[in-house]
């Protein structure tokens, strides 16, 4: 297996300095997504499968075609030129011109003079040089000093490392008498520690919000019908009579990825994050108006409000009765079955509606700039 | 029966061979085309024909239980996917492409 490892890992670090070091901005989003994907297949590796299934769900899927519909939208989809460099360098010549020709009427050149004239002549090619350098220099001991830090790291797999204590020993022990969920990484960031995916599904209310402040607009309605018609595409029949069957399958995987998370690998992440990408196809393939008629804005602020005072109004229950020994009227269930395990199905509902939700809003008001 | 173990092993590496054979051949393929079309057409085919030989590989590998009813369901999603996205992105650049009748004939 060590090979293997090395080759994805050295497969890594070639993917990211050619994100870097692209001059095409659609080279280098394609070469992020395969950056994800070989990312997906170590986490398998290192046997951790709730985070393959939502790094290829999230990373290689949703993320990526946000970036490109940015792309679109900032028309950056060329390569770049180098115009702005020039624009620059032609000011400055013009600038060092004027000073010479006024200079040339005195017969005198005073110290102040010399200076301001070798300053506009200098300033730029200095400033430039001076900025190369110091960015080499910086990143080199900034590299340096994490690759010290790496040496010095316990050995892979180590039985007495700092990470196999006894915390780890107590959640691996108890987790199925505690909560009543098979998979541990459920019952932990659903049970043991509810309080931080709550902070997490309010950072995707947050984040929709911010982007609803920026992008919406509401426009009337004379202009809307005249720039439909260019937003719009021509509706692809290809495309859509394989849509019909695509979209049912996916948004029924991800109806399952999201009950199933306290039995298997999954939860509520991943399960919205396909969700969110089975609703950005059946846009694509059918067009706006038809997603309007289940998808308003409506719905939209309607659904995310409610998942979120549910997700804080349930969790605050079980916080209360559980810091004050009072015994909670939530059962637990028999461990394996899908009505179980007290509150984790719920909250996984909650925090896939609000994936699914995020996600195909962010995708909408950037094509349209509205949902 | 021994012998029967080994054919079942035999025909699983000869099919995953042969798919990842295929994909090393479709990677040649692009880099040596000079034009999008070109390239779409050998990525898309090989593509989907070297999954296929994979996946069925991985089959036979691991006999008559749910896992191989899973990998048939991908294999389906995949070959329903993998064409389409191939005809939208030649249609793409087809459309955007403004020295497109220099390469290929285009029938509007």
């Amino acid at each position: 297996m060590q090979t293997f490892e090395l080759i994805l890992l050295s497969f890594l670090i070639i993917c990211a300095l050619a994100v870097s070091l692209s001059r095409n901005l659609l080279v280098s989003l394609i070469i992020f997504m395969s950056y994800s994907l070989v990312m997906s297949i170590l986490w398998i590796v290192l046997q951790s499968p709730d985070l393959a299934i939502t790094e290829a769900a999230v990373g290689a899927g949703v993320t990526s075609i946000i970036f490109f519909v940015t792309l679109y939208k900032i028309k950056g989809l060329r390569e770049f030129n180098s115009a702005p460099q020039e624009a620059i360098e032609e000011e400055t010549t013009e600038v060092v011109e004027e000073t010479v020709v006024t200079t040339k009427k005195h017969h005198e050149k005073t110290i102040n003079e010399r200076l301001q004239e070798w300053i506009a002549k200098y300033e730029m090619p200095l400033y430039k040089r001076f900025y190369n350098v110091m960015a080499v220099v910086l990143s080199t001991v900034i590299i340096l000093c994490m690759l010290l830090t790496v040496s010095e790291l316990p050995s892979y797999g180590d039985p007495s490392n700092p990470a196999n204590n006894e915390v780890s020993e107590k959640y691996i022990m108890d987790t199925m008498e505690d909560t009543g969920a098979v998979n541990i990484v459920a019952g932990m960031i659903l049970d043991y520690r509810a309080f931080d995916t709550f902070g997490e599904s309010t950072v995707l209310f947050v984040a929709a919000g911010t982007v609803i402040i920026l992008l919406r607009n509401d426009r009337k309605k004379k202009e809307k019908e005249e720039n439909d018609r260019m937003y719009e595409p021509k509706p692809d029949i290809i495309l859509q009579n394989i849509a019909k069957l695509l979209v049912p399958v996916a948004l029924m995987f991800g109806i399952y990825v999201v009950l199933n998370g306290h039995l298997s690998p999954g939860g509520g992440f991943s399960g919205g994050a396909i969700m969110g990408a089975a609703l950005i196809l059946y846009y694509n393939a059918f067009g706006a108006e038809n997603c309007k008629k289940f998808f308003t804005y409506r719905t939209f602020n309607t659904i995310i409000v409610c998942a979120l005072s549910f997700y804080a109004v349930a969790k605050s229950y079980s916080f209360y009765t559980g810091a004050n020994h009072i015994h909670s009227i939530i059962p637990k269930g028999t461990p394996g079955n899908i009505l179980s395990s007290g509150l984790i199905l719920p909250l996984n509902i909650a925090v896939g509606v609000i994936v699914m939700c995020t996600m195909f809003g962010f995708y909408s008001l950037f094509h349209k700039e509205e949902i | 029966m021994e012998i029967l173990e080994w054919i079942r092993f035999g025909i699983a590496a000869a099919l995953i061979l042969s798919g990842v054979v295929i994909i090393g051949i479709a990677i040649f393929g692009v880099f040596r085309f000079n034009f999008v079309i070109n390239r779409m057409h050998i990525a898309a085919a090989c593509d989907t024909l070297g999954i296929m030989m994979i996946l069925f590989g991985l089959i036979i590998l691991n006999g008559f239980n749910v896992m191989s009813l899973k990998l048939l369901l991908i294999i389906g999603f995949m070959w329903l996917a993998n064409p389409v996205s191939s005809h939208l992105i030649c249609k793409l650049e087809i459309e955007t492409n403004e020295n497109i009748e220099e390469e290929c004939e285009v029938i509007k």
